[in-house]
Order: structure tokens, then sequence, then C-alpha cells
């Protein structure tokens, strides 16, 4: 057997342990031999949860990540507590406390150390910290503090940014009496507020019993042997029992500068993570500098791991970090701060700003291009998960920007997602309760999917997903990760949507299986099919290779498969108008197939219930009716009320316009399923407002039309489009409508959502106004698709395969 | 090989060509009085497995398939066909039959007999 390729990682912090994690993850056992370092006794712990700790909100044994022996289990040596004294680079070995071993490849992931200024009087005379003096920095700083905090009366913490404040905040919650916050610069985290944003934090700390001290450069540590007080430059004094340092962190990169590594603030590296100077050599986490930038937040930190872990196991060698965009919130109990980007305008940016001074009440936003540059929420972060989602995945924002700042009406007066009882249950479909949710993401869930995932949360009809991703992101604390895989189209293809268009068109795929040989190795995703099916359809239209393993069953017999495996058979009736010849072709079928169930469905048609598969060719022929698609992800059907015809409110022919957009539209194929209503008034009996497409009949002989809405799982009232005057107008501009969701939604969004994330200023432009010149592309295709339209019910005369229909076959 | 290591306790059944079942789908069989969902899948390779799902009593057969799995239409529970074993959730696994393409293009299944009681 040939040797393994020999990795080896210098620190197992938040950055080294979680690499190896994902090496493993990605079966870079079987690649790599493979060792780590850590400076500290212990498997890796979560080092942003350390003021937990302090603030004895979690206990110290709940912040590990691995404990020792997911080492063992997962082949990989760990030298824990053996420090790494030195390298050679020309032999590629490395020497530590114990010895030396020979590496192939080499990691820095030594992290930071806390920064001590040079103080007068700061250590003693052993070079150590001051009796009473404490960095915050680790679990045995942690452990140092929380001792001497017992008999404290007076506390000082040098450092007003994020860190230094959730100190103070740990001081007083253990019980010290009096907790003085001093800082260096003219107002407190300088690094995420603003100067207005920062008085108001003051304001609210101060309110909690602290004291800050703002411009306040410490001079000397006063005390003999054991720490009594500060004196400042402007010769002031101030005496206290213990004093915690958190002035910011320094990158640990000695070893690396000693092996003649460019070191700058930190180990310089590019985007491949790896030094400039060594291709055997990377670093990552906060002992790196990577363009200009230093990292303390945990969030750059694993994207930074996963992509080196992408590199080196070979899953993308081209991976390449580019920077994070760095969000955080402050964790201490009684203060909701959220920030996210930068805080400062740069000319040209739009500042949103709202401050209610009575209830310390601070927001803003920064846009820049239209989207989302930056936010501080202070006093209410009750819109923190909805700006950070638009922030991370670089979303155009909505013309109306106060719906940035303040929830819409709908969500006002709805429990956040902290208020809830444990026992609430957030997935109704699954039965997955908060409790299941918060236990999971504490038990390793870091992202959004891998907690839908292991609890099926979300995954039944959809509709908590908001709720699921805010508790998620409450339960995650910070610490969540971003799965890439949101972004794609469908989870076996690793590109989004327009990528995927992409290379589709330009390597000619047009079967479902060429995308998987073409895009994902051969690798065959069951959950990726049909989107793909219907992504081609759309793309391709007639050159579309049908396969028909990749439809779903309802798409390949025609039927919605029921819970004992039958099917429920409907045939089209356009705009719910029927015939007593219709009505007696459906009786005499129920009859002689000794139907068990003839029920009327909400959209007013006819659902024959519980056929059996080999019974549908048959059914349907009797029929003589062509399918209406109550099945499929495509046009369903057009609802309309009895309109001018009858009604004496009726204002416009509801009727036959309905039967003129489901002629023309039905079975389009589309991302999710299109549901449509006409009305002839503004009754709205036919529920048009809740359509994904609905039209309203006005006074002046106008037809409004409107798209978007809901009224299932999730229920929202549709956008106006436009108001147009003739049944020609309202089918080219719903047509139009239609084709710009089939191309530009994902699989699966509905208009409800896909509306509201494009924008109805937006679609209106482009569909009213053809602001991007495309309308008569759209209109194009749409009239190819509606020309391809065959019924698929004529497969009872010509089935695909022989055994299209078959039921259980006696062999 | 597969023959000569099930013969002896195992019922055999040739359940015609493999052409029967469409590339990448599946299709019910009852073989005795075993209901048996064999997958013809897009590798070539043939699987047999108990055609009720465990979870809610789904049609297995009608479940699309890839890399190796069959997932359940009815609620998306995914199986490995090969082994059984369930995927991402923690059902019971599925039974499964042996089941070959012989020389003559058709799929042969071997059901072998299970005490009722141990």
């Amino acid at each position: 057997m040939t040797q393994k390729h020999r990795l080896v990682v210098i620190g197992n912090g938040m950055a080294g342990g979680r690499l190896l994690e994902e090496i493993v993850a990605r079966g870079g056992r079987e690649q790599f031999e493979l060792i780590a370092f850590g400076d500290e006794p212990y498997g890796n712990y979560n080092r942003i949860l350390l003021s937990n700790v302090l603030a004895k909100s979690q206990d110290p044994d709940e912040i590990y990540l691995n404990p020792l022996s997911w080492y063992t289990e997962n082949g990989v040596t760990l030298h824990a507590g053996t420090r790494v004294i030195g390298m050679d680079r020309r032999f590629k070995r490395l020497f530590h406390e114990k010895g030396e071993l020979r590496y192939d490849t080499l990691v820095f992931a030594t992290g930071s150390s806390a920064f001590v200024p040079p103080i007068l009087g700061v250590r003693g005379d052993d070079g150590e910290l001051k009796k009473g003096v404490y960095a915050f920095r680790t679990l045995d700083d942690c452990h140092g503090i929380m001792d001497s905090a017992r008999s404290a009366r007076k506390a000082v913490v040098i450092g007003g940014g994020l860190l230094g404040l959730e100190a103070a905040r740990g001081l007083q919650e253990l019980g010290v009496e009096e907790v003085h916050v001093v800082h260096l610069m003219s107002h407190l985290m300088e690094a995420q507020l603003d100067a207005a944003g920062a008085e108001m934090l003051q304001g609210t700390f101060e309110q909690m019993g602290f004291h800050v001290h703002l411009e306040k450069s410490t001079k000397e540590i006063l005390g003999n042997g054991k720490v009594t007080g500060l004196r400042f430059a402007d010769g002031t004094m101030l005496d206290c029992d213990m004093l915690v340092i958190s002035a910011g962190i320094r990158p640990n990169a000695e070893i690396a500068a000693r092996a003649g590594l460019t070191v700058n603030r930190g180990i310089i590296v590019g985007d491949d993570l790896r030094s400039p100077d060594d291709k055997s050599v990377y670093a990552i986490g906060e002992c790196i500098e990577h363009r200009g930038e230093t990292f303390g937040l945990v969030a750059p930190v694993w994207e930074q791991a996963r992509t080196l872990a992408e590199r080196l196991t070979g899953r993308n060698p081209e991976a390449e970090y580019r920077g994070s965009l760095i969000a955080t919130k402050l964790k201490v109990m009684g203060i909701d701060l959220s920030v996210m980007g930068e805080h400062t305008p740069q000319p040209g940016d739009e500042v949103v700003r709202y401050v209610e001074e009575s209830e310390r009440i601070y927001k803003k936003i920064l846009v820049r291009n239209g989207k989302l540059a930056g936010a501080i929420l202070l006093g209410d972060t009750s819109r923190g998960a909805h700006l950070l989602q638009l922030f991370d995945r670089g979303q155009e924002l909505p013309q109306r920007r106060s719906e940035l700042l303040f929830p819409a009406p709908h969500e006002i007066g709805a429990p956040t997602v902290e208020s809830l009882p444990d026992d609430h249950q957030v997935c109704n479909c699954n039965g997955v309760s908060k409790a299941q949710i918060v236990t999971a993401v504490k038990g390793g869930c870091r992202s959004l999917k891998s907690l839908c995932d292991a609890t099926r949360a979300g995954q039944g009809c959809g509709s908590c997903k908001a709720q699921v991703e805010a508790l998620f992101e409450y339960a995650a604390d910070g610490g969540a990760v971003e799965d890439p895989s949101i972004h794609y189209y469908v989870p076996g293809i690793p590109l989004t949507k327009p990528e995927l268009i992409d290379a589709v068109r330009t390597l000619g795929l047009r079967s479902v299986s060429s995308v998987f040989k073409a895009l994902a190795n051969g690798k065959e995703d069951p959950s990726s099919k049909m989107g793909l099916a219907s992504l081609l359809k759309t793309l391709w239209g007639g050159e579309y290779e049908d396969e028909r393993d990749a439809r779903f069953i309802n798409d390949r017999v025609h039927g919605n498969v029921q819970k004992d495996g039958t099917f429920s058979v409907v045939p089209g009736i356009s705009g719910g108008v029927t015939t007593v010849h219709q009505l007696r072709r459906i009786a005499d079928v129920a009859e002689k197939y000794e139907v068990p169930m003839i029920k009327i469905t909400g959209g007013q048609r006819i659902d024959l219930l519980g056929i059996r598969k080999n019974q549908l060719p048959d059914v349907w022929k009797d029929l003589g009716m062509r399918s209406g698609y109550a099945y499929a992800k495509s046009v369903r059907t057009v609802k309309t009320c009895v309109g001018s015809e009858f009604c004496r409110f009726g204002l416009g022919d509801s009727t036959r316009l309905g039967i003129e957009m489901e002629e023309r539209f039905k079975g389009l194929e589309s991302p999710g399923k299109l549901k449509l209503g006409v009305a002839g008034c503004p009754r709205n009996c036919s529920e048009a407002l809740i359509k994904d497409v609905g039209i309203v009949a006005v006074e002046g002989e106008r037809w409004e039309i409107y798209v978007g809405g809901a009224g299932g799982a999730h229920v929202r009232k549709a956008d106006l489009l436009a108001v147009v005057a003739t049944h020609e107008e309202v089918l080219l501009l719903a047509g139009r409508f239609i084709q710009y969701y089939r191309e530009q939604a994902k699989y699966l969004e509905r208009t409800y959502s896909f509306v509201p994330r494009v924008g109805i200023e937006k679609i209106r432009a482009i569909i009213v106004d053809d602001s991007e010149g495309i309308a008569a592309e759209l209109d194009r295709a749409l009239q190819a698709s509606v020309d391809a339209y065959a019924d698929p019910w004529l497969e009872a005369v010509e089935p695909v395969h022989p055994s299209q229909f078959a039921a259980a076959i006696d062999a | 090989m597969m023959k000569e290591m099930y013969a002896a306790e195992a019922q055999s059944y040739d359940i015609g060509s493999v052409e029967r079942i469409p590339i990448g789908e599946g299709r019910r069989f009852r073989l005795g009085a075993e209901e048996i969902a064999v997958f013809h899948l897009r590798n070539g390779e043939v699987h047999a497995v108990q055609a009720i799902c465990p979870h809610r009593e789904g049609p297995l057969e009608d479940g699309l398939t890839g890399s190796g799995r069959v997932v359940c239409p009815l609620h998306a529970r995914a199986f490995d066909l090969a082994s059984g074993e369930p995927v991402g959730h923690t059902c019971d696994a599925l039974r499964t039959y042996p089941a070959e393409v012989t020389s003559a293009g058709t799929i042969r299944i071997y059901v072998v007999q299970v005490a009722e009681s141990i």
C-alpha cells in the first residue's frame, strides 16, 4: 500500500477543528493521514460561546464541539496540549515539544491571542499578568474570571468592543456590584456601530447599571502584587478589585514568520488560502491576513475551512475564498443588537434611519446599488433574520424601504420565535416542535438544510419555512453556516438556475440523464429529477428528450397518487362550466367503475377518487374528456364566477374569459402549480385575489390583472399588475407573466414567493412596459408551448410503454 | 453464481424480459405470496425489494430512482435498493430479494422463504 499523503493541521480551535470535520465529511480519511496539534488539552470548543459560559447561560461542558473520542473515531491523530515550536520548510518537518514529524501539506490554524497592551504594571515580576488581571480569550481565562469575580466588588473591563461588553455583562451576572467599561475610542463598538447607534447603546448599557468611560487611555495598572486600580493619561484614577482586558486580538503568526513565510498583521494568504511563499503551506482562521483583512468572527473562518477542504480533497480543486460578508449579534441579555456589513456610508449610498429615543430603538440601513450594504438594528431586531437573508444573498431590496425596518401589517402581533413555548408545534405537517428544532441545532445542525433534513421541519407543505428559519437563526446564535445548496436550482447539481440554464444551453443537454452525466459526474439524484425535467421542457419545448423515469408517478400516469396507491381522475372542465352531456358521461363512468368517491373540487371540477392504475386508460376512453391536470406542476384550472351572463352584479363576462384562458394555458408546465381565477365584479366570488393569476372585472368595462396571490398553506393577496380593456390583452399579459415565471422562478417556487422576491414594480416594468426588451421573446416562447400542447390522456390509446399502466403483475 | 448460492433454499422466478420495466422505473410483481417492486436502473442493474413502503404503505414501485435509491412517492422516504436500508430517516429497512439479469436478458428473482418464527 502506498503511503497516504500526510496532512498536518497546527491548531485545533474553531478553524482547525472545523477544517478536520470538513475534510472527514468529504471522505478525506481515504486520502490523507490526518494529524492535528492543539495547544489546549481539550478537544475543540466553541469559543464564541465563552461569553455565555461567563454569563452562566451555558455550562462549560456544553460548548465542546468534538470530544477527544471524535478524533479517534475519525482517524485523526490529535496531539492535545502539545505546542508546535518551529518548522523546516525545505525538508518539510515540524518541530514540537515532544519531537518532530514530517508533513506533506501543512495548515496553519493557530488562531489569535488576546492583545494585552504594554501598560505599565500590567504584568508582575514573573512576566505573567498581575494578580486580578485577566485576558478574555480561553476557557482557562473564563475559569479565572469566574473564580476572581466571587470576591470582587468592583471590576473594570478595558475595551468597549463586542467582547468587552459581553465580558462586562458576564461580570455583572457573576455578582460583581460595580462594573466599569473603559474604552480608548470616542464610542463603543466602533468596528460595528456608527456614533449615533453607539450613543444609544451606551444609554441602554448605563441604564443597566454599567459605568462607561470613553476616550480613556490607561497608563498604569496600580497595585502591589495585585491590581487595585488604573491610572489614565488625563491623570484621573479608577480603583478596582479585578480587571479584564479585552483590547482586541492579534493573529498568532510567530512560527510562520520564523519559517520565512510572509507575515504582515497575520499570515498572508491568497484566495487559494495558500502562502505565496510555499505551495505546501496553507493557513485559515484568525491567524491569517487575506486581502488586507484579519478575522475575528466565526462565519468567515468556517467558510475558509469549507473552501480549503474542497480544495485539498479535490472535490473542487479550484475553490477560492474571496472574503465574507460580516454579520454579528451582541450576546448581552437585555440588549438586542444585530449588525451586518458596513456602518458608514460611501458617496452615493442611500441611508435609511429610524430613531425612537424613548424606547432606545435605533435602526439604520445602507443601500448600495439597490442592495443591502449594511444594517444596524438596536432595541428591536425583529427584522434581523429578514435583513440578514437579503444581505447574505445580495437580493434586490423592496422599493418601499420601510418594509426593511418594520414588519408587514400581517406580521404584527405574530409571536416572535423566542417567545414561543418549547412544545409549540412549528411544522404542522411533520409535527416538529420548537424544542426539537432547538435541540437539533444545538446538537450540530449548523445549516438550515441539515436542520430540515434531520427533523423534517418545513418539508411538508412548506408554509412554516420562514418560522423554521427564524428559529434556526435564534438557536444557532451566530454559529449558523449557509449551505451553498440552498442556492442550487436542484440539490443534486451544484449550480444556480442561471448557471444551470447556461450550462444546459451551451452543452446542448436535452435530457435529464445527460444533465447528470455532464454536470454531476453521472450521479443521479432522484430528488433532482422532477426539477430538471420541468426546466428542460421549458427551455427546449419540442426538442426536449422526455425520459419517463425523470417524472414523478403523477406525470407518468397523468393522475394524482392517493394514500392507498390509487389515483384520482379529474377531467378538464374549462372555466368550471359544464354540460348535461359531460355530467352524464362522468356519472356513467363513476357507475361503471364503481368509483369509491365522487367529489366536487375547490377548482370547480369533479374528482373521481380511488381509480386503480390499470383502470386509468379505460376510464379516460369512456369519459372522452381531456385531462384537467389536477396532478401536475402546471396550469391547473381557471375558477370563475357566473359573471355578466346571469349575475345581477356582473360587470364582465368572467365565464367566457375563464374558458378562453383555460383553453389557451391548459397543461403548461411551470416551476410550481398555477391556479387561475376570473371574477366578474370586485365581489371576487371566484377568489381571483388569492390566485396565482387572477382577473377581476371593474366598472368601465375593464379588467384588473392580479399576480402572486395564494389561498393555500400560505395566504397572500395578489398584487395588481395592470388594468386592461379586452380579453385579448388579458390573455397577452397573463401569458407573458406566466412565461416569465416559468423561466425565472426556482423549482417549486410558487408565484406568491416569486412575485415579492422579484418585486411587482420590476415585474410590471418587464411585462407591461417591456423594460428589458424581452416581451416579444416571452410571447413567442409561450406560443410555442401552447402550440406543443397535447392531451396526455391520449396515451390511453397509445401508451408510451406496454407496462405504463400496469398494476401488480403476476409472474 | 447467484443461482448456486440460492438454489437450495430459494424459489426462483423468471419474470420475463428486462424490457418489461422501462429504464429507470419500477413495476410491481406478485411472486407467490410476495408483492415485490422490481427496478430496472439506468446503469443496467436490477433490484427487487418489498413493494410496500414501511412508512405508510406507499407503492414503492412508483417511486423515483437514482444513485441506487428509490424515493417513495407518498412521503419521499428514500431507501437504498441494494441493502434496503432507510436513507435519512428511521423507518425499518426494506426486505430485499436477490435479482439478476440472465444471459437470455430476463430478470430472475430469488425468494428465500423466511421462517414464520424463530
